[in-house]
């Protein structure tokens, strides 16, 4: 096996009392997509806000592409090629879908003060590249969405708010591409129309590389090719979704202790409610 | 649609201009109050009719697609306005004032309704430009045309003692600490007595190529006050920090700012250093803020202590919060209006922070984006004038 894109060694972070990530090792290599579940609470969100540098690890060490970026900023993460999204909707809504997916190619934008407000015919020309290259970032995703790139982001339904962010993360050019629950507050059918958006844009952006931390089991088991079980901050299985989804401590972990054989393929997912079986 | 915006002709935006510049002719030349109350229930009245019968869409779309047209035109109308009035002495001096507090407004602008700085301050760093045009002209004999940037430069550098415990407060405690640096700069000039001490300091004429600017001017049979070219001057500066907010508005810079303003962290994530941007955005504001003051110092020709208390940040504060938060022209707009008003309006001279608190209130409640919201960014002309999808879903 050849070095791994993003390597997590014995990755601990504690917030007073609690440890929300207790040693955990989380490799993801070149070119894979890579679930990561767990019942609520279990840290997948606090291991995504670890290596993109919101909190930084009590101990362990974050390696991504040969570089040590366990005590880097979030912005120094961002410009080494991870860019993510969030659980809960982090658009900017009083602002235009254009300028929403703009912040996250800050790195590729000049800002230099001279540029922006003296020499604006440059400027133009930088603008007008973006845009439309933005405008067929947005294409893939859905050419309706396209031609609403001009309007404000607070007048979307949510599945576009997401393939937005989703765009927002995408337009740099990343080389990681950590999705956090994308389909948290969408259809089923929303949710599968996403995942094959996400599909076709890996295809095209050759290499991206993709962690995804999602509560439907369909998905998880449709897109990635490996996961990861947190539960209360331990890595506690990993391996393709079949493989987890057989191990004993999964299940209890999901379930509780001397749990029925639910979580196997093609079952329906834990959250009994939820009708997805295909 | 994109077609039709770019073939708008500008005739609507002319007009709205002549009109706006003939109603304010007429506002300043009315006495009676009750002349007044008429005009502004005129302005009311006709407003709402514009809005109902489409009228101001056209207008604002006509706007849109002839800014260059449109700025030039506004820029005449002050001209024609401040010309017509040319020996009225308070008039003009309401005028400058209104243009500078305009100039500080904008300051504001760029600090807390692009980069959510908040500075309760704003009248500090107003009486810092002041003081900086006072002493200079007092003891110095810097040519004055460097004392405007000066007294921008020292407003920022002052102000950049503030920096560090604004960056790390939030919301209601930047707040108060901005106010405290207010307090603290009018005590601080009241027990300094080589600025005079509480009672005040005078400022020396502003020249400009050996023509002193508080000399009566007499060209031919022209005869006019010397606040004529006090107002001038400070259109010019006007200009200057509206074309500099605007540019910078419609700039990635812009929305870097926006986008630090309304979620730090997803910001942070994307790779804005937003101590960056926020000290940037607080010595800019308080760059434009100190050289409106220093202008103003000129112009008042006298200051004191008295002039920068905390109810004066207020009234910049309201001024933007009226008028539309981030947007230059409800700036424009509200600090005519929160000038002019109380000046016209002799019994509200004695309420007008009352009034103001009230106004500010129901403009919160109401509509709390401000009389005349922002629009979308429009990076280059003609770009973003769309609020709904044009052609729908294809």
């Amino acid at each position: 096996m050849t070095t791994p894109l993003l390597a997590c060694a014995d990755l601990t972070c504690r917030f007073g009392g609690v440890v929300a990530l207790d040693r955990v090792d989380f490799t993801v290599g070149d070119g894979e997509i890579v679930g990561l579940i767990g019942p609520n609470g279990s840290g997948k969100t606090t291991l995504f806000n670890v290596v993109t540098g919101i909190y930084r690890a009590d101990a362990g060490a974050i390696t991504f592409a040969g570089m040590d970026l366990s005590r880097a900023s979030p912005q120094a993460i961002y410009r080494a090629g991870i860019a993510r999204t969030f659980q809960r909707s982090r658009m900017c809504l009083p602002l235009s879908v254009f300028d929403n997916i703009m912040v996250g190619n800050h790195k590729r934008l000049n800002h230099g003060l001279v540029f922006n407000l003296l020499r604006r015919e440059a400027f133009a020309q930088e603008f007008r590249r973006n845009f439309d290259e933005a405008r067929e970032l947005v294409e893939i995703f859905s050419p309706p969405l396209a031609a609403r790139i001009e309007e404000p982001a607070a007048g979307l339904p949510m599945i576009d708010r997401r393939r937005i962010e989703i765009c927002r993360a995408l337009v740099s050019r990343p080389r990681l591409l950590l999705l956090d629950e994308p389909s948290a507050g969408m259809t089923h059918e929303e949710t599968r129309e996403l995942m094959d958006d996400i599909l076709i844009v890996r295809a095209r952006m050759a290499g991206l590389t993709i962690v995804i931390i999602e509560h439907e089991m369909g998905v998880i088991e449709r897109i990635t090719s490996r996961c990861a079980v947190l539960n209360y901050g331990r890595k506690i299985s990993e391996g393709t979704f079949g493989e987890v989804a057989r191990d004993p401590q999964v299940q209890e972990a999901y379930l509780g202790a001397a749990a029925p054989d639910v979580l196997t393929v093609g079952a329906p997912s834990p959250e009994a409610t939820s009708p997805e079986a295909t | 649609m994109t077609v039709a915006l770019k073939s708008q002709s500008s005739l609507p935006a002319l007009i709205f201009a002549a009109l706006a510049t003939l109603y304010g002719i007429v506002f300043l030349t009315a006495e009676r109050e009750r002349a007044l109350g008429a005009l502004l229930i005129g302005a009311a009245v006709a407003v709402v009719l514009a809005a109902r019968f489409g009228v101001a869409e056209r207008v604002r779309q006509s706007i849109g697609a002839n800014e260059r047209t449109f700025d030039i035109a506004v820029i005449v109308g002050v001209l024609v306005t401040a010309l017509w009035f040319h020996h009225e002495h308070f008039i003009l001096l309401m005028m400058a004032t209104s243009l500078l507090l305009m100039v500080a407004a904008l300051g504001l602008t760029v600090q807390f309704g692009y980069a959510g700085v908040l500075n309760f301050a704003g009248a500090a760093f107003l009486g810092i430009g002041c003081y900086t045009a006072a002493v200079l002209t007092n003891f110095t004999s810097v040519p004055p045309l460097l004392i405007l940037p000066l007294g921008g430069l020292i407003a920022a550098a002052i102000g950049s003692i503030l920096i560090l415990p604004v960056l790390r407060t939030r919301g209601h405690y930047a707040a108060v600490v901005t106010i405290a640096f207010g307090i603290l700069f009018k005590t601080f000039i009241e027990v300094n007595d080589a600025v005079g001490g509480p009672q005040g300091m005078r400022v020396g004429s502003f020249t400009l190529f050996g023509w002193t600017f508080n000399d009566p001017i007499r060209i031919g049979t022209f005869e006019a006050s010397f606040y004529l070219v006090y107002a001038v001057a400070a259109l010019v500066l006007l200009v200057f920090a509206f074309a500099l907010v605007r540019r910078l508005e419609r700039s990635w810079i812009g929305l870097s700012l926006d986008a630090i303003r309304l979620d730090e962290i997803a910001s942070a994530c994307y790779g804005l250093d937003i101590a960056r941007w926020k000290i940037f955005a607080f010595t800019l504001g308080n760059f434009l803020i100190g050289m409106a003051g220093a202008l103003y110092g000129h112009v008042l020709g006298f200051i004191a202590p008295n002039n920068f208390t905390f109810g004066d940040s207020l009234i910049i504060v309201s001024i933007i919060l009226l008028g539309g938060i981030g947007n230059p022209w409800g700036v424009a707009v509200a600090a005519a209006f929160v000038v002019m008003l109380p000046e016209k309006f002799q019994i509200i001279q004695e309420y007008r922070f009352a009034l103001y608190a009230v106004l500010v209130i129901l403009v919160l409640l109401f509509r709390p984006e401000g009389l005349l919201p922002r629009s979308l960014r429009a990076y280059v002309p003609g770009w973003g004038a769309r609020e709904s999808s044009p052609e729908g879903t294809r």
